[in-house]
């Protein structure tokens, strides 16, 4: 008899945790969302601003004073703007497909549990991410042994070394049944032929997760550009966003020091619009390939 | 010696179609990653572009001396340690926080909104981040500073006071890579076995003890995998965050000059490559000397959390 009350405060106890919990998680959730997007509002709200509005104002939630101004001037000049994305989509095409190629052969012979080396070669792949020659020498081997300055091979050579994704790649490998591989041996198909038609059909959701990964990484890259690219015609969107914003902050920096206003140049507008225009793609596909990122990253943390 | 070698020709007469499909990986890793190892010995030469990496005539250890002795040295190494250490602390904390909050929640939309959005600055460009740290602070047109000037304050030029960096980049650091941490931790707690908290819910624990006694024990191993993975990095900044936000702005560097920017810098200006090389060399060496130690640590501690 004495027990039934004291469960009952028990519960009552629980609940006010819970209730508690609730609160403080809804809260802190709540606010780490809206901080995680409050930076893509201000942008493209600011995009679609007046420049004078921005100049005397600053930035806010919404667009002040709407204008397409910036947009009108990122289009004037298609040719630039194209460029960029033609370089960026090249890259990424070229980069993501040899590197899925790469990657999944590598991938499926260190997962071969009766190919002698697999391990010598998995530590062989694997050191590279202990150790490294640094930013140093490995810029002086690209430029002066490799002769790689101002080729889209510096671009394309260096994302596809992650050895990350190949430890991920693998995983995705050791899940297809070595039966399958053993009685195709015996059917009297080749290693390449094996391959081709059993490994990569079974492999399709281990090679559109990476395949997104290198794209992303791809897409995204201004690092590579900065170090090896020269030539403006060659840049990629995201450098050529960059080479743009450090030229209109320069401007602005040197027009406030020297007090003169820059008056006819919506600089502030146009990097928005940039921005926008550079990272619109990536917002489109959003939604589409969020599972397939978590996907890579549960099976990445599970051990490489 | 002999008898190794003869096995290996058998083992590729034998699997020659598999040597065939790893090759263009190892070639690739061995050209792009090995070789340029040897490049390390620049820290110890006095290197000039027409005489090559390996025709440059050696100097000892001049170049180190020069770049501890000129202070350079001790700034970088005790910036990059400590960005990295408050770094790795805040955003592994904030993606546990979230990750408990958010498999905890039962508002399906709300769960599922949240977590995307959360996740989508790992999406974007450092550049675009750059952006969005500009027009955050700068003295002009920056939000904060509008919002400042529309209370009736003056505007602060945060351009100009290195004090408060270290907090920014510790800020975008954690709000960029949340969303990615919490996969990890949310994956590791929705591996929980249920019963623990069937049963615990029997027992009559709260939420918050059921946190404590089952839910962080349980992750330990991700959480010190994570750890583990992290401080091998601890003598690398991020490179592209702290260029994307700190920029060229002189006045900021001895608040934020990390190894890396310190590097590019001076390989984009020509200045004193033996310097940098000797800073590349130490850190390379380092790093690799404190991933191998504390994963003997952590081996001889548990067997199975050790990374190798």
């Amino acid at each position: 008899m004495n027990s039934v009350p004291l469960v009952k405060s028990q519960k009552i106890k629980r609940g006010s945790a819970r209730i508690c919990f609730d609160i403080t998680s809804y809260i802190l959730v709540g606010f780490v969302a809206l901080i995680c997007l409050l930076p893509f509002i201000v942008l493209t709200s600011g995009s679609f601003s007046s420049e004078q509005a921005i100049r005397f104002t600053g930035y806010g939630l919404f667009p002040k004073d709407f204008s397409l101004e910036a947009y009108r001037l990122v289009f004037k000049t298609p040719l630039t703007i194209l460029r960029g994305y033609g370089v960026s989509i090249f890259i990424t095409v070229v980069g993501t497909s040899v590197g899925l190629i790469v990657l999944s052969l590598a991938a499926y012979v260190i997962s071969r549990k009766d190919f002698k080396y697999r391990n010598q070669f998995s530590f062989f792949f694997y050191f590279t991410t202990l150790f490294n020659g640094g930013m140093v020498s490995t810029y002086i081997f690209y430029i002066q042994y490799l002769n790689l300055k101002d080729s889209y091979l510096a671009l394309i050579l260096p994302g596809m070394l992650n050895v990350f994704y190949l430890l991920i790649m693998r995983s995705f490998v050791s899940t297809i049944p070595m039966a399958l591989i053993e009685s195709a041996k015996i059917d009297g198909a080749g290693e390449f032929r094996i391959f081709k038609s059993i490994i990569l059909p079974l492999l399709k959701s281990g090679l559109a997760t990476i395949g997104l990964f290198l794209a992303l990484g791809y897409w995204n890259d201004w690092y590579n550009a900065m170090l090896f690219m020269n030539t403006a015609e060659k840049y990629p969107l995201q450098y050529m966003l960059y080479d743009l914003l450090q030229r209109t902050q320069a401007l602005a920096r040197i027009a406030s020091q020297a007090g003169i206003q820059v008056e006819n140049m919506p600089s502030n507008t146009l990097k928005l619009a940039m921005a926008v225009v550079a990272t619109g793609p990536i917002i489109l596909v959003y939604p589409f390939v969020q599972k397939y990122f978590v996907k890579g990253i549960t099976i990445g943390s599970v051990k490489g | 010696m002999m008898k190794y070698f003869s096995s290996f020709v058998h083992e590729f007469k034998k699997n020659r179609p598999l040597f065939i499909m790893i090759a263009p990986m190892v070639i690739l890793i061995f050209v792009l990653s090995y070789i340029p190892m040897s490049g390390l010995v620049l820290a110890f030469k006095n290197y000039r572009f027409d005489q090559g990496v390996f025709g440059s005539a050696w100097n000892g250890f001049e170049n180190f001396r020069y770049l501890f002795s000129s202070g350079t040295g001790w700034l970088i190494t005790k910036n990059t340690i400590l960005y990295n250490v408050l770094n790795l602390i805040t955003s592994q904390a904030l993606a546990i926080l979230i990750a408990i909050a958010i498999t905890e929640m039962k508002g399906k939309y709300f769960k599922k909104i949240s977590q995307s959005v959360i996740f989508l600055p790992y999406f974007i460009s450092w550049v675009i981040v750059g952006t969005f740290v500009y027009n955050l602070f700068n003295y002009e047109t920056g939000l904060l500073n509008s919002i400042l000037e529309s209370l009736g304050h003056e505007s602060v030029n945060f351009y100009s006071m290195p004090g408060v960096w270290p907090i920014i980049i510790c800020l975008f650091n954690s709000w960029k890579w949340c969303g990615y941490n919490s996969v990890i931790y949310i994956a590791a707690i929705t591996g929980i076995d249920g019963e623990c908290y069937e049963a615990a819910e029997i027992d009559g624990a709260n939420i918050f003890q059921r946190i404590k006694f089952i839910t962080l024990p349980s992750i330990k191993p991700t959480i010190i995998t994570m750890l583990l993975l992290q401080v091998g990095r601890i003598l690398r900044g991020d490179f592209e965050m702290f260029y994307q936000i700190v920029g060229n702005n002189g006045q900021l560097y001895n608040a934020t000059d990390v190894i890396d920017t310190y590097v590019f810098r001076s390989l984009m200006q020509n200045s004193n490559l033996g310097m940098t090389a000797a800073a590349t060399f130490y850190q390379s060496i380092l790093c690799f000397i404190i991933i191998i130690v504390v994963n003997q640590v952590v081996k001889k501690i548990d067997k199975d959390l050790a990374l190798f």
